[in-house]
Order: C-alpha cells, then structure tokens, then sequence
C-alpha cells in the first residue's frame, strides 16, 4: 500500500504550515462577512441554545439510527445484486438506480406523504429514519459490491480449495479483505448521511435546520442561526473522518 | 492409488480445456505427474481430480468410487483434499499460522489448542519457524509456497494436489519447495502435481498423464514414459524441456 500523505510530513512541519494557512482563512473570512452590510445579533442564538440543543441531539440520534439501517440495507441490496437468481438481482439492482437516480427531497415527500399515509403510519421520525436509511443504504450497496468484486478469483478459489462453503467464504475471506476495501468510501458515505439528515425538516421532524428555521423565524434574524449550524454538524463529521482514518491504518497490510 | 478418467469434458465458454480425456494409472501409483504444454488441460484436470471443477461431461472415479457432481457432495470431497496452486493463495489478511489454523477449525472441527499445535508443528517441519506470526506479505515467495503447503496438509489430506507449485518462484526458492515435495512423497503422502519440471517429475513421480489439446495423449509408468514415449508429441516436449536442463 502507498504509504498515505498523512504519513509523509512531520507533525511538527504540519503544525508550521496550518498556522499561515489559518491565518488565511480568517482573514478571508473576516473580509467577506464585513463588507456585506448586516447588523450582526446573537442574543437570538443564545436564547433558543436549549432548542437548538435538542434539535442537535435529534440529528445525531436519527443519523445514527440511519446509519445503522442503512449499513445493514446496503449489505442485503449487495447480497442481492449478486444473488445466483436473475429476479432478485434484478430487483436490488432496480432499487438501487431508483434510489440513487432521484432526488432525496422527493423520496421524503413521496414516503411521508402517499406511502406512510397509505400505510397509516403516522411516526415522521420512524419514517423519516427508514427513508434516509434506504437512501443511502443504496450508496453503501454500491460501494460495498465493488469492494467484494475486487477480491481476486484466486482467493475465492483458494476457499473453495480449503474445504470453506458460501458462508464461511464470506465471513473469513470476502468480508474481512472487504471491509478494509470499503472503508473510505463506507465512512464518507455516513458523514454525507449526517448531513442529508437535515432535509428531514420538510417532513416536519424537528431536527436541526428545522430548530434554526424556527429560531430564525421567531428572532427575525435570517442568518445567524445557520454559523452555529455548520459548526454543530462539522464537530461530528470532522472526528469521524479522523477515526476513519485511523481504522484505515489499523486493517492495513499488504496485499 | 487408482486414477481413472472417462470423456472427461470442461469447457470455459467455447473453449474445452478438458475434451473427452480418458485415462487410467495402475492401482499402485502414488505420485502422479500431470505434465504437458500450456494450455493442454493440466491444471483444469487437477481441479477435476480434487473435485475444486464439476466436469460438464464424463466421469472420474478414485479408487473405484466415482466423484459426485452436486456441490455438497464436492464439497465434501474437498475437504479431504489439499491443493496448492501456482500463485501465491494464502490469505493476505491473515498470519501464516491462522492460515492453516482457521480452515482446522471451522472446516475439521478443531479446537483452538489442537489446531495451532499441529500448524505449529507443520511450520517447523516446512522450515518455517520465526515465520509464524508474519503476514504473506512479510514472507517470501518461497516461504509462502511453504506455508501453502503446510495448509494443505494439516487436515491430513488423502491427496495433496498442486498445481506448478513452482511456477512463479526463482531457482533457489524453486529448489526449497520441491525438497519438501520430494520429502513428502517419499514419506507416502499420495500426491498428483501439475508441472513443467521434468527432472524433478522424472525424480519424484511413478506415474505419468501426459496432456495435449485437452486430450491424455499417454498415460504409463514415469520410467515407461520418460524413457520410451509412445507419442511424437511427448518426445517433441521432453526435448524441448530438457534442451537447456
């Protein structure tokens, strides 16, 4: 494995280059939001902290959820992409272009308004959970075949050879050198999937962005809500990049 | 060992690897060299022979009992076989002891202890010891042919079938694995070996199935075959081989 661009330059000589490069940053930042002409308040912000609190913990705790679902959505879509049946691979790979071919807006108001209505389910959250799941749960599904596909024909081969039947060739040998295959991918996927949680708020689930709609709204300040809001998504999905990261480095070896 | 093969087909889309070969060895033949060009049908034949390939037509029976065709019923023929191939077909993700102590254990039924104790006890025999805890990656080409082998015969396998298990390998490492081959038949392990290396088939094998175009165009004793081959297309490849050897 090359080693990664982490691992060529020194802590020290990273330290020496974030500091001009933030130093840049906050000047350009400073610059453009002074000359837009607008009387920045906070007190708005500071007033709804407990809702903006809750709707955080919403987020967080309906990404998680999801996530959950669609790990285990998108391993039965690939199993199913690679079924020995023509019908199922047919299916899971019609579900899968669907899905991945339309907007997720419209899958939300489609599943919560006609079919959640029709099946009387009347829980925005629970449908709001399984939507976003299914969403992105299709994107693992492809992410995942490509990594069980990139295992040679050799070691499935070798399987076989070794006495090992279907499912003891995918618990030892495909998923195992598959999953250091997707991680990348797989972990990129959940942090687009915290922050697709946040059109949730058009099927009324009071998440995030839909707590700072309503702060904004009540506080008749459009834009300051939304600063507290990019830092509350990023304080997660910036350290689960990181621990992806490291995972990565832990089931390297080469192949 | 009785090997015998009838119209035995394989075919990968619309070439026959395997076309109708037919042959039978002596009931008495233990190492057996499956030998030939590229392309002739040799490794395709191993893989029937160890029930890894369904032939899509004919029939191959060991001992007199025919192999099944139905997946369960290779499996379980499998897994009384050991095979090493010509590559380098060790798990990459696993050390070289858990490569022969997983299939022990979930494939033969082993305990943790019992299966690290004879890995450990074939790694030391096969010259690997110091080597256990490394990754393929770790190992050189030789030792990982090594290890291959190791796994293949830990479960005691009734036969070991390798397939040019020196192909990709240089002289000095080809020279480490065949030592042990050698070692292992004369130890009486029933063995069938896909190869190019005539002088070490001629040392080692007592039969030979000699095979063109996916057809056994012979099949005798080694020592009928290396010194009075009955067919132009033997002579012509026993020369080629042993030109520069």
């Amino acid at each position: 494995m090359p080693a990664s661009p982490d691992s060529t330059a020194s802590p020290v000589r990273r330290a020496l280059y974030a500091f001009p490069l933030l130093a840049l940053a906050s000047v350009a930042f400073y610059t453009l939001f002074s000359s837009v002409a607008y009387q920045w308040s906070w007190d708005g912000v500071w007033r709804y902290r407990q809702q903006f609190g809750y709707g955080w913990l919403t987020t967080m705790g309906l990404s998680l959820v999801a996530m959950i679902v669609s790990i285990a959505l998108g391993f039965l879509l690939m199993l199913g992409r690679r079924s020995p049946w023509e019908p199922v691979r047919m299916f899971c790979g019609g579900v899968v272009e669907l899905v991945r071919g339309s907007p997720l807006l419209v899958q939300l108001l489609i599943g919560h308004y006609i079919i959640a209505n029709a099946l009387r389910i009347d829980q925005p959250i629970f449908t709001g959970i399984i939507l976003l799941g299914c969403f992105e749960g299709a994107y693992l599904a492809e992410i995942f075949r490509g990594a069980v596909e990139s295992i040679s024909a050799s070691q499935l081969e070798t399987a076989r050879a070794v006495g090992f039947d279907k499912v003891q060739t995918y618990r030892f040998v495909i998923i195992p050198q598959a999953l250091r295959r997707a991680l990348p991918g797989t972990t990129g996927q959940l942090v687009s999937l915290i922050k697709d949680s946040s059109l949730l708020s058009v099927i009324g689930i009071e998440e995030l962005v839909q707590k700072v709609k309503i702060m904004n709204a009540a506080t008749y300040k459009p834009l300051e809500g939304f600063l507290p809001l990019a830092l509350a998504y990023l304080i997660v999905t910036l350290p689960l990049s990181h621990l992806a990261r490291r995972l990565e480095g832990r089931f390297a070896y080469e192949t | 060992m009785k090997l015998e093969a009838q119209t035995v087909t394989k075919r990968y889309g619309a070439h026959a690897a395997l076309d109708g070969a037919s042959f039978a060895t002596d009931a008495e033949a233990r190492v057996i060299a499956l030998l030939g060009p590229s392309g002739g049908g040799k490794s395709t034949l191993l893989r029937v022979l160890g029930s890894l390939l369904v032939p899509d037509a004919g029939s191959v029976s060991i001992d007199a009992r025919t192999l099944p065709h139905d997946e369960s019923g290779a499996l379980l023929e499998r897994r009384a076989n050991g095979f090493v191939f010509q590559g380098y077909n060790l798990f990459p993700h696993l050390t070289a002891l858990q490569n022969i102590t997983l299939p022990l254990q979930e494939v033969h039924g082993m305990t943790n202890a019992q299966a690290t104790q004879r890995a450990l006890e074939l790694l030391h025999r096969l010259g690997l010891e110091g080597h256990e805890h490394k990754r393929p990656s770790q190992l050189s080409g030789g030792q990982q042919q090594r290890a291959a082998i190791a796994r293949a015969l830990a479960p005691k396998p009734r036969l070991l079938l390798l397939d040019e298990p020196t192909s990709a390998l240089d002289p000095v490492m080809t020279g480490e694995v065949l030592d042990v081959v050698r070692e292992l038949a004369e130890a009486g392990q029933s063995i069938i070996l896909a190869t190019h290396e005539i002088s070490f088939a001629r040392k080692v094998a007592d039969w030979v199935v000699f095979l063109a175009a996916g057809k056994a165009a012979e099949s005798s004793s080694a020592a009928d075959f290396f010194n009075r081959p009955q067919t132009q297309l033997a002579q012509q490849y026993l020369d080629g081989l042993s030109k520069y050897r």
